[in-house]
């Protein structure tokens, strides 16, 4: 690491540029190309990087816990009370289970202590988060019930690893002392103090994140600065992370519960698109440090050891979580995934094996061997995916398909979004609401979105034309579009944009007079609403009322006048591609309006029928 | 052959089960145009150039609609009002109409003994149309029996999915028939061609 930052940098941005998109290509996943990037650059092949993976996996932890961030982001409270009994009985189940049967086997086949045995099985009974929560997401299983029942376990162990922590020191029967410094802030207190202040610290996550920082955004969002946004959710995380240590609980644990309090809030989306990529990095960053920190030189010495250890580590925690699966009964086929996915050792048996050893529970050659199978057994979980879903699952037949895509429907996608909840969006909003029909809305006014939410709609703050956050709003999965920003030239570029990268969705856009109409029509829009056009005939319904018109006869021919004036928007929408200039000068458009003038006289727009008009009978 | 315009009128169509049966069971056919005034039209301002060319197009109009307060639904009026003009549907040079074939596809909550001299309604569901025939008369056409299916609020769901089967039959069967055999029908209701 003593090398230049920018060379440090180059090897790791570099080899996950080359490497993932290849694992995407061959149908891999990104796990495996960061892990095989990682091995790349590592000692034992290319040596850019020498034995500081470790480190580098300490500061790209940092990339878990802002997962469990965005996790929390998207399940809200109501939705995370509901999986309370699965996260306990699960990760009781599975950790219990687990820690037994590797602990014997401990104890009996390689001579270990029981205190030895029991520190080794809990690490080994951990398994990854990351690599677990980011393959759910890039398969779209996340909403299956081996994501959920997945998701259910890790958050267990997640919560488990701070009394494992607290637990081990007292097994360990020298050591203690060492150990005081290295923890955190609070050791010295009385225990019930402590548990008042983790209590507290828990508690001020709920009430910091509702009443201070929700305003704080808000303030934020209304510099309009992007970056000043991202410092924020930054900060945000950074803040409850290290919070969350001073106290001694599980960073990852605090920022998921930031996370679910935030849900609701009119942030979400914003939140979401901005701390996307570098939770993206991060974990990228820490499968690389994976990859790296793996022991070609220990695997050489003692490969059958080593074999032997990640096959029955893997074996006794695959046929736990089946047995587990089944209790709580899991599917067949969805089992089976559930078993693959949380096989591995995870990352939180590095910080537990390194606290181990420190103990003085383990020494430092099993300590690099139990390293050794973590790695190895990370390494392993992407393949054996692959197996699984290109050899094993077709076998299984149904799917869980059906049941999966219409839940998601319901739950997180409404079909329909809206951008721009000004007088014109509000009034669709509204009608739509009364109707029924829940929309997304976006809007990038945060005063408004604030009072908006107060009464009760759905907002979500934000700037919809970009990409990310339409992405996060749902438009992968959205079937309408309704483009009605104030201002012509940012709902044109909006409609630009999701012609292009959501081209499934319909668009309808509001178009503030016949030349916004002309541009969206070139872009292909179908149905443009004027808002010139509509009220101004309704105000001419009642100029002719006060002229002495009846009122159904002006109606009609009102209506009869929309109906014309469409037809002749398309027509001359076509005359006016013929015209040279593609902006219109004032010339033009006066030319324009002549010919629309003109127009009115030939297509017999005065021409009248004879509903109803006995005149004509009687002239005959 | 003949090409059929079935011209539907249902202000709630969304929950009528007969009508949604009825309409589902239309066979997909050059030959069949199916023509749902209450969606085209919500606002009642049928454009009537339109109209007279789908009907110029087409040797048998059906009338598709309820059979709400003994009449026609209001879309329904709304179009004929409009779309048969003076001079062009009768009147002086009104041919455009001629020979054509027009009749109603009925549905009604009430029996068939209850459309009869002696039930309830005391006129029967022919007589209840006689606008209709009179207005078809007037514009040169052959008005013949209705299709009628009677106690819609007490068909289970089997019977209305023989209803629907039935309706197909008639529709499979118009295109093939000889004007002239439908010109002389002379039955009580046209569902009588495909019960037999």
């Amino acid at each position: 690491m003593e090398g230049s930052f920018l060379k440090t940098a180059l090897v790791f941005l570099a080899s996950a540029v080359v490497f993932v998109p290849i694992a995407k290509k061959l149908g891999m996943g990104s796990v495996l190309g960061y892990l095989v990037a990682g091995i790349v650059i590592g000692p034992f092949v290319l040596s850019f990087v020498g034995t500081e993976g470790q480190d580098i996996m300490h500061v790209a932890e940092f990339g878990v816990v802002m997962m469990l961030f965005l996790i929390g982001l998207e399940l809200d409270p109501r939705e995370f009370w509901k999986m309370r009994k699965s996260i306990v009985g699960l990760g009781v189940l599975q950790m219990g289970l687990t820690a037994i049967v590797l602990g014997a086997l401990g104890y009996f086949l390689l001579g270990y202590t029981h205190p030895t045995s029991l520190a080794v099985s809990l690490a080994l009974a951990m398994s990854s988060t990351a690599i677990v929560l980011q393959t759910l997401k890039e398969k779209g299983l996340s909403r299956s019930s081996s994501g959920q029942s997945a998701f259910s376990v890790l958050l267990f162990q997640d919560i488990m690893v701070i009394p494992i922590l607290a637990i081990l020191p007292l097994l360990a029967s020298s050591g203690l002392h060492e150990m005081e410094s290295d923890h955190s802030l609070i050791d010295g207190l009385p225990g019930w103090l402590q548990t008042m202040l983790v209590i507290s610290a828990v508690g001020g996550i709920f009430f910091v994140g509702k009443y201070i920082v929700v305003p704080l955004l808000r303030m934020i969002s209304k510099t309009r600065l992007r970056e000043m946004f991202t410092a924020a959710a930054l900060l945000l995380v950074v803040g409850v992370a290290y919070l969350m240590e001073l106290v001694g609980l599980s960073p990852a644990l605090g920022t998921f519960l930031a996370g679910v309090v935030l849900a609701n809030s009119e942030f979400k989306h914003e939140l979401e698109s901005d701390l996307d990529p570098f939770k993206g990095l991060l974990l990228g960053l820490f499968f690389i440090g994976v990859g790296a920190s793996i022991n070609f030189t220990l695997i050489a010495n003692e490969p059958m050891l080593l074999t032997t250890l990640v096959f029955s580590v893997m074996v006794v925690k695959g046929l736990v979580l089946f047995l587990t699966g089944r209790i709580f009964g899991i599917r067949k086929d969805q089992n089976l995934m559930f078993c693959i996915l949380l096989s591995q050792v995870g990352e939180f048996a590095f910080v537990l094996l390194t606290f181990s050893r420190q103990l003085q529970l383990l020494d430092t050659y099993w300590t690099e061997i139990m390293m050794a199978v973590t790695a190895m057994s990370m390494t392993i979980t992407p393949l054996l995916l692959l197996v699984n879903e290109r050899l094993i699952d077709p076998y299984f037949g149904t799917k869980e398909e059906v049941p999966r895509k219409a839940a998601d429907i319901i739950d997180e996608n409404n079909s329909v979004i809206l951008v721009g909840f000004g007088h014109f969006g509000s009034t669709i909003g509204r009608f739509l609401r009364a109707n029924g029909i829940k929309a997304t809305i976006l809007d990038n006014d945060s005063d408004r979105v604030e009072l908006l939410r107060k009464m009760g709609f759905t907002v979500y703050y934000g700037d919809a034309t970009r990409i990310d956050l339409l992405r996060s709003a749902g438009a992968e999965n959205a079937k309408l579009l309704i483009a009605a920003i104030d201002s012509p030239e940012t709902n044109a570029a909006l409609v630009a944009i999701v012609k292009k990268h959501f081209p499934h969705i319909h668009v309808m856009a509001r178009a503030r007079n016949r030349n916004d109409a002309y541009e969206l029509m070139d872009m292909g829009v179908t149905d443009i609403y004027r808002e010139t056009l509509y009220t101004s005939v309704h105000m001419a319904i009642d100029v002719l009322k006060k002229l002495g018109f009846r009122s159904y006869t002006a109606t009609r021919k009102a209506m009869d006048f929309i109906h014309y004036d469409e037809a002749a928007l398309e027509k001359l929408s076509k005359h006016r591609h013929e015209m040279k200039d593609y902006i219109m000068n004032v010339k033009e458009q006066i030319e324009m309006q002549e010919k629309l003038l003109s127009e009115d006289l030939h297509l017999g727009l005065t021409s009248e029928d004879h509903a109803w008009d006995s005149d004509v009978m009687r002239k005959s | 052959m003949n090409k059929i315009l079935i011209l539907f009128a249902h202000p709630l169509f969304e929950k009528s089960r007969v009508h949604t049966a009825l309409v589902k069971s239309i066979p997909a056919s050059g030959n069949i145009t199916f023509h749902d005034l209450y969606e085209k039209y919500p606002d009642f301002n049928v454009r009537i150039a339109q109209e007279k060319t789908l009907l110029l197009e087409h040797d048998i109009i059906i009338l598709q609609h309820p059979f709400y307060w003994y009449s026609i639904p209001p879309l329904l009026k709304q179009w004929i009002d409009l779309v048969l003009e003076f001079g062009w549907a009768y009147g002086p040079g009104g041919e455009a109409l001629r020979d054509k074939i027009i009749f109603n596809v009925v549905s009604s909550g009430g029996t068939e003994e209850a459309y009869s001299s002696e039930g309830r309604n005391r006129f029967t569901i022919r007589q209840f149309l006689a606008p209709i025939e009179q207005t078809a008369l007037l514009c040169h056409m052959n008005y013949i029996a209705p299709y009628v299916v009677h106690g819609t609020h007490l068909l289970t769901p089997e019977a209305i999915a023989g209803q629907a089967a039935r309706y197909r039959a008639l529709l499979d069967l118009l295109p093939g028939t000889p004007i002239d055999t439908l010109k002389n029908f002379d039955g009580k209701y046209l569902n009588e061609l495909v019960t037999k």
